[in-house]
């Protein structure tokens, strides 16, 4: 297929050939911040992870689309990234589960896609570089180098209001009762727990009180897009709610979690985004591996009260917490997978039992 | 858990010879095996009967045994050694059922020897397949309907009621030997009976096809602490009904969403813990309805496999290194990935490329067998490729095969275009080695995805990709090349189009492709395989190339050296190349130059990419070694240069490529004296100038002209091919109507050498007189740059000349060869290595009769029995050979003590004897002849030729009966000496039987023949031969062959022989030297001794 040609420019001037394929903007540009992700299979959870808003996602696997698309697999009712940069894009999807292929998909939901390119160039870059805003696109050169120089990063921003939903929501049913903060929920989350619980889908906005009313076994925090330091009052009613109930909180909910608990959060230089981490239960001194996506991590020193759960073997990050006499644990790693493996349910059992013993497991 | 401190010696077990199913594979394996253990502290004690493996190099284990892969030989060595434990899983099914032998016998624990790696327990749950099933159903996982029957009539009850399309597989087996599938009770009771036989414990799988379902395998690791990780997932391209063995497969997997996948990862994890594979790493079988995504479990292997070779090579991560550090008692966590040194081991590879393999096979060298492919393995290599993409990973892999095809778009006319579409289309059907070509004519006339995927059942993914590079085919086909810009470059550069095949489909020239498109700024790139997609730096420098901005090949300021290496395994052509550019490898790094390995066969020793300071996976075709070279070039920084590349040491291969490199860079033997001894006149004149003897002989290159030649030299004629490897479609000819036959299938288009360059006057036929009963000689010798020359080895084959080097027993030192003989094949040796400036490996072969000596040919390069001269001599030959090419000397490496001042004159005999394939291919005659079909080979040492033979035998998978009865049946010509070898046999206690002719002959000159064998099917002269040797009655056959047609009794026998596993001698040589080894082995008995031992 003959494809308008493309580029795309990183902030700092790197620039990489490319055609345009998916959603054309009008204005032929697309700003936002590159990661990749280096996941073999699953784009279409990843595509549709509201973790990404924001983010131009670059996959480092060089086939895409194989496997079609299926609304069985979506992580959000639409797409939050900006656009996704693949080396190959599959028009002939291939499996009983597709409904259609992955570029009609893309373009219904207005996702540009930049095909074509060096992508392991652009992953090398990063790894060096760190995550780089930047534009791409089949518009004029000049202009999208100018819109890569002025292209800003995630850093500072709230993109959790954006992304959550407008009014809560039930899922699930049984004698216990979770509220989860959407913050950028992803199904595969609301499933696991619906799976064992009456869940209230909460706006990130929901302040204690509003929680407190719905009396609840226990409080989930999910994950989301964006820098946690940027979400102060989600921190603030979180300080109220510790103590009051139990806790268990997944990526953005774990940096919040211990920001709320005292701690700190720094952004990695390129992130996470995959699914083969291995993590470490440090009780158990098992091994996971685990999907993982996301760009800031919790300061290790800056814990006083949570004591480190798990550790990234490959990195040594904080991968989750725990702060037994508050009733509260988090993981910084992805227990839901969707996509990736699977070897981290356990914990969402650990937050069952938590919630019917009111003691925190072997930690 | 760290190292553990309870064990202080490990024993090894290899896979030994290279067989169908088990190749070099196991060499890689077992050699990281060996390493790591060493490196670990460990003395470790290794046996294994093919000398042709780095495996058995003395530097590799403490105590190296090239002994009889037999559990009784195995006892006299643990009694010897003593070891702790015995890892059982890098040494492929050989090792693993020689385990579950001495667990069985009690043996193990007798002599208090712990098996690690996998339980016997787990072992056994795995390979029975009734356990795996019960298994699989404990945990509740789906396998296919079955049941197990020990009889035809079982199986038959079985089949009926699970209905028809049946496959039947028997338990304990290699490649799928002994598996078929039944549509019709008639079918099903004979491929019962045939896996009753394949089966050692006689048991039969008799269970319900899927044919046609996508075919998955995960390469899986799980450590002492219950961690598990996938290292890779492997998508088969032909589906279920091929096996994995000879299916095109792809890495990672394609097809199959996150969801599907995640979900067989969790299954086979439960697999793997359900059986109870502790630590190591083990390869789990999927099955998938593509139309439900219904999910079956095939199989599981518990120890290193083909795969696991072919997931580390695709991966970067090496599975056999890892599964050896488990085994003693290490987590994942506490090993470091050596491709990243900062991550753990403990982790899921990712690969940002895409990677195929494909299968290569010999039916063109097995006159008799259907090149049909089913579940039972056949092909005898493989190769491997590294895209960027899918079809530049085909395209690349299609080149690695050296079958004269550029791509998958041939660019040429194919052979497939005179069908018509019905004949295509069943071409496209029925899997073969030639389908996957079909399918580009099918698709080239426009046939639709869907209908191929369909009719195929080869996943429309796969086929719209293939249909893709038609596509672009279409595109060329009358495109103007020299207009090209970047972006178009780029393009078919990325599908995987080489200059050469661009080149065919434009009509142009390949150079002019080659500068257009450089011109036009578009470079090969160099990637690297880094187990995590560019994630982390790599450390580990292993390449391959593609389309892409940057490359990433790092510069160094040394001097560096390029070894070409062998590619694909086949008949005349493995594992014994693989070892001598090993072993350059490392001579060149003792000389501190930085070696590069150019190659694209997964199984082997030279692609694990720690044997050399870099390795590119790449096709050994001009275009691709020439990109090496230039990124090798432009590599060198502060003076440092790349000195030159070894092309004489991985056999034809790359000889072949030497026309292409710039002859300043070709080290050792100059090209023009590779030319001379490979062109006939040439080589005859050189012959001729120096005075040395021929078989007479000339060249022709139509009938007519052989006509001409034989009738010169008179009948039996050898016919020959020039440029061929292995005896290739050499016959000999008693009279004009052979000579007619032969020389039409020769010369046709579609005939024999179709795929092999054809005939011409560049490329004649050979034309020898053939002598008969005469003796073959093979050497071995170095020439340095002084002129200096080491003849390093003669070695005397047991079959006379006419049975190929490469297929018949010889024996170093030479057994019969008097002083004279010797000295002259030393003296010509020397004047030809001479003549043809040799610097390095020369080998010639020569046949001695009636005490005088012709040159048969002489091939200035590495030869087959290079390693089995160094492990019988104890001289590290292929390194002595490399440092001469590098300028020492010979005076120099004697004074080092490297090289002994004369032929080295061992005081124990080492035989080589071959190994055939032919249990594999039923309706393939035994009889050997000069076109070469072994796969590979075992040695046997002892203080006696008998006894060295009688282990050769043994090791090859025939013991020689110490008692019972011998069955005659011989050629006229061959009666006076089978008399003779029927009187020692009688002696020695054997009783006799034989046809009538034999027999009436025997009885004549006074030997008891017992039992009379008429022609098969009129049994009413005597016992039917067949059933006699069914029977069990007979112990040995000695059968020489009358000359007539190949369905002649006497290959009835020799089949009956393959059947039913008994020893069978085609050539009075072979049974003198049985009634040797007999009597010997009688007389002293055997002595097991390690190399070390034996060298020091
Ligand atoms: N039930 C089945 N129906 C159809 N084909 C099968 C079935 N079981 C196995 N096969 C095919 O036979 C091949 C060999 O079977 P496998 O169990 O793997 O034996 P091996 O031990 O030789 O690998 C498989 O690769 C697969 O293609
Ligand atoms: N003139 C001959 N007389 C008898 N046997 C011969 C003659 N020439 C070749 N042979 C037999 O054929 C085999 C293969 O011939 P060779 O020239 O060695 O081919 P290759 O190059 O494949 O090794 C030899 O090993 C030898 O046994
Ligand atoms: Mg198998
Ligand atoms: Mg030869």
């Amino acid at each position: 297929m003959n494809r308008p040609r493309a580029i795309l420019a990183l902030a700092d001037g790197t620039i990489f050939e490319g055609g345009a394929a998916g959603f054309l903007p009008e204005s032929g540009v697309t700003t936002g911040e590159f990661v990749f992700n280096t996941s073999h299979s699953g784009y279409q959870e990843v595509i549709t992870d509201p973790s990404y808003a924001g983010q131009i996602i670059s996959f480092t696997y060089p086939h895409i689309g194989n496997y079609g698309v299926t609304p069985l697999d979506d992580e959000a009712a639409r797409p939050w990234c900006e656009g996704i940069v693949v080396r190959e894009l599959s028009e002939l999807p291939s499996n009983w589960r597709s409904v259609e292929p992955l570029e009609p998909f893309l373009i219904r939901h207005r996702v540009p896609v930049l095909v074509g390119a060096d992508t392991r160039r652009l992953t090398r870059h990063l790894r060096s570089a760190g995550a780089l805003a930047g534009a791409f696109g089949h518009g004029d050169r000049d202009m999208i180098l100018d819109a890569a120089r002025n292209a800003t990063g995630t850093d500072g921003r709230d993109y959790v209001t954006t992304v959550s939903t407008r009014e809560a929501y039930e899922r699930g049913q049984g004698d216990l009762h979770v509220v989860a903060f959407d913050y950028g929920i992803k199904s595969t989350m609301v499933e696991e727990l619906a799976s064992r619980f009456r869940v209230t889908v909460v706006p990130a906005a929901t302040n204690a009180e509003e929680v407190a009313a719905l009396n609840p076994s226990g409080v989930f925090l999910s994950n989301g897009p964006g820098d946690p330091a940027a979400l102060e009052t989600q921190v603030s009613v979180l300080r109220e709610l510790i103590g009051t109930t139990p806790i268990f909180g997944i990526c953005l909910g774990h940096q919040l979690l211990a920001e709320a608990l005292g701690g700190a959060t720094f952004k990695l230089p390129f992130g996470h985004h995959g699914s083969n981490h291995p993590v470490q239960d440090l009780a158990t001194g098992r091994i996971e591996i685990t999907a993982q996506n996301h760009n800031y991590a919790v300061v290790p020193d800056s814990l006083e009260r949570a004591v480190v759960s798990h550790v990234n073997l490959n990195d040594g990050v904080i991968e989750g917490m725990s702060l037994a006499s508050e009733r509260c644990f988090s993981v910084q790693y992805h227990p839901e997978a969707g996509p990736g493996p699977h070897d981290a349910r356990y914990l969402f059992d650990r937050f069952e039992t938590l919630l019917r013993t009111n003691t925190l497991e072997s930690i | 858990m760290p190292r553990r401190n309870d064990l202080s010696s490990i024993m090894v077990i290899g896979s030994g010879p290279i067989v169908i199913g088990q190749a070099c594979e196991f060499d890689y394996s077992g050699t990281q095996a060996c390493q790591v253990l060493r490196a670990e502290g460990y003395r470790v004690v290794l046996v294994n009967s093919n000398p042709a493996t780095i495996m058995t190099d003395p530097a590799t284990a403490d105590a190296t045994y090239v002994e009889p892969l037999d559990a009784d030989v195995l006892i006299d060595i643990i009694e010897k050694e003593r070891p702790d434990a015995l890892l059982p899983t890098l040494g492929g099914q050989t090792a693993l059922n020689l385990t579950m032998e001495l667990v069985r016998r009690g043996e193990l624990d007798r002599l208090g020897v712990e098996v690690i790696g996998a339980r016997p327990e787990a072992i056994d749950t795995a390979e029975d397949r009734e356990q795996f099933k019960n298994a699989m159903s404990e945990i509740g996982l789906a396998v296919p309907e079955s049941g197990f029957a020990h009889s035809v009539d079982e199986a038959l009850v079985i089949a009926q009621s699970i209905g028809f399309p049946i496959i039947i597989r028997p338990s304990f087996i290699l490649g799928g030997a002994g598996t078929g599938i039944a549509h019709s009770d008639g079918e099903l009771l004979r491929l019962a009976g045939e896996g009753l036989d394949a089966s050692p414990i006689s048991e039969i799988l008799v269970e319900k096809s899927i044919a046609g379902w996508k075919e998955y395998e995960l390469e899986v690791m799980r450590d002492t602490a219950d961690n598990c990780v996938v290292i890779c997932s492997i998508e088969n391209f032909d589906p279920m009904g091929v096996h994995t063995g000879d299916s095109i497969t792809v890495a990672p997997q394609q097809t199959l969403s996150d969801v599907e996948y995640q979900a067989m990862r969790d299954d086979a994890f439960r697999v793997l813990r359900r059986v109870g594979v502790e630590t190591g790493g083990s390869n789990v079988q999927f099955a998938v309805n593509p139309e439900t995504g219904e999910r079956l479990v095939i199989e599981m292997n518990p120890r290193v496999s083909r795969s696991s070779a072919l997931a580390s090579k695709a991966t970067g991560f090496p599975i056999a290194k890892i599964a050896a550090r488990l085994a003693v008692g290490y987590t994942l966590n506490e090993i470091e990935n050596d491709i990243t040194k900062v991550t753990p081991a403990s982790f899921e590879p990712v690969i940002d490329y895409v990677v195929t393999k494909i299968p290569r096979w010999a039916f063109e060298k097995l006159p008799g067998s259907s090149p049909r492919l089913g579940t039972r393995m056949q092909s005898v290599g493989e190769v491997m490729a590294i895209g960027r993409n899918f079809a530049e990973s085909l395209q690349k892999a299609i080149r690695s095969l050296e079958q004269g095809r550029e791509g998958f778009a041939p660019g040429a006319p194919s052979e497939f275009q005179a069908l018509d579409d019905e004949a295509l289309w069943e071409l496209c059907i029925v899997a073969t080695p030639e389908r996957l070509f079909a399918l580009h004519e099918v698709l080239r006339r426009g046939a639709s995805v869907e209908a191929v995927s369909t009719a195929t059942k080869i996943d429309p993914w796969f086929v719209h990709q293939l249909a893709g590079i038609v596509e672009r085919e279409g595109e060329l086909t009358g495109a103007a090349p020299a207009s090209f810009d970047t972006y178009d470059w780029r393009r078919y550069k990325q599908w995987g189009f080489s200059d050469g095949q661009i080149a065919l489909i434009t009509g142009e020239q390949r150079d002019d492709i080659a500068a257009w498109r450089r011109a036009a700024g578009v470079a090969t790139t160099f990637m690297t395989v880094d187990t995590c997609a560019a994630e982390f730096e790599a450390a580990t420098p292993y390449h391959y190339s593609t389309y892409e901005d940057a490359s990433e090949v790092m510069n160094s300021s040394r001097d560096r050296v390029i070894i070409l290496g062998s590619g694909p395994n086949r008949i005349g052509q493995g594992i014994e190349f693989d070892y001598c550019c090993v072993h350059a490898s490392m001579a060149l790094r003792d000389m501190g130059y930085e070696t590069v390995m150019v190659n694209c066969n997964p199984e082997t020793v030279s692609t694990d990419y720690s044997t050399s300071d870099r390795l590119y996976f790449e096709p050994l075709t001009p275009e691709d070694v020439a990109e090496v070279i230039a990124a090798e070039e432009a590599a060198c920084v502060d003076g440092a240069r790349l000195v030159g590349v070894i092309v004489s040491l991985g056999g034809q291969t790359p000889l072949k490529l030497s026309h292409s490199i710039d002859p300043a860079l070709v080290l050792g033997t100059p090209v023009r004296s590779i030319d001379a001894a490979e062109d006939r006149e040439r080589w005859s004149a050189i012959c001729q100038s120096l005075g040395l003897r021929q078989p007479p002989g000339d060249v022709a290159t139509n009938l007519e002209e052989a006509r001409a030649v034989a009738r010169r030299v008179g009948y039996p004629v050898l016919i020959r091919p020039s440029y061929v490897l292995g005896g290739r479609a050499m016959e000999i000819v008693y009279d004009d109507a052979a000579l007619t036959r032969v020389m039409a299938d020769l010369t046709s288009a579609h005939g024999s050498l179709a795929r092999e360059g054809g005939v011409s006057k560049t490329r004649p036929i050979l034309i020898d007189s053939f002598l008969e009963d005469a003796t073959e000689v093979d050497v071995d010798a170095v020439r340095d740059t002084t002129g200096d020359i080491f003849v390093a080895g003669i070695m005397e084959h047991v079959e006379e000349a006419g049975v190929h080097s490469g297929d018949s027993a010889c024996a170093l030192p030479p057994q019969t060869l008097s002083k004279d003989v010797l000295a002259e094949i030393d003296e010509y040796t020397r004047k030809i290595a001479t003549a043809l400036e040799v610097v390095g490996l020369i080998n010639v072969q020569y046949a001695v009769k009636d005490g005088e000596v012709f040159v048969l040919e002489a091939n200035p390069r590495a030869s087959r029995t290079v390693p089995f001269v160094a492990k019988a001599t104890g001289i590290a030959l292929a390194q002595v050979a490399v440092r001469v090419m590098m300028g020492e000397s010979l005076a120099d490496l004697r004074e080092r003590r490297v090289v002994p001042a004369t032929t080295p004159w061992p005081e124990l005999v080492s035989v080589k004897e071959a190994v055939l394939p032919f249990s594999r291919f039923p309706g393939v005659d035994t009889l050997l002849g000069p076109e070469m079909r072994s796969t590979g080979e075992v040695m046997g040492i002892g203080e006696s030729f008998g006894i060295a033979f009688a282990k050769s035998q043994l090791a090859a998978g025939t013991r020689l009966p110490n008692s019972g009865q011998v069955f005659f049946s011989l050629a006229d010509r061959d009666k006076v000496a089978g008399l003779d070898l029927a009187r020692q046999l009688t002696e020695l206690g054997f009783h006799l039987a034989a046809t009538i002719g034999t027999a009436g002959y025997l009885r004549s000159n006074g030997v008891v023949v017992e039992t009379l064998v008429g022609k098969i099917g009129l049994g009413d002269l005597g016992v039917d031969a067949v059933k006699l040797i069914a029977s069990g009655e007979v112990q040995m056959v000695v059968n020489t062959p009358s000359g007539s047609s190949a369905r002649s009794d006497g290959a009835e026998i020799r089949r009956a022989c393959v059947t039913h596993g008994v020893a069978c001698l085609t050539t009075m040589s072979a049974g003198f030297a049985a009634a040797k080894g007999i009597a010997d082995t009688r007389e002293h008995g055997w002595r097991v001794q390690s190399l070390q031992s034996i060298h020091s």
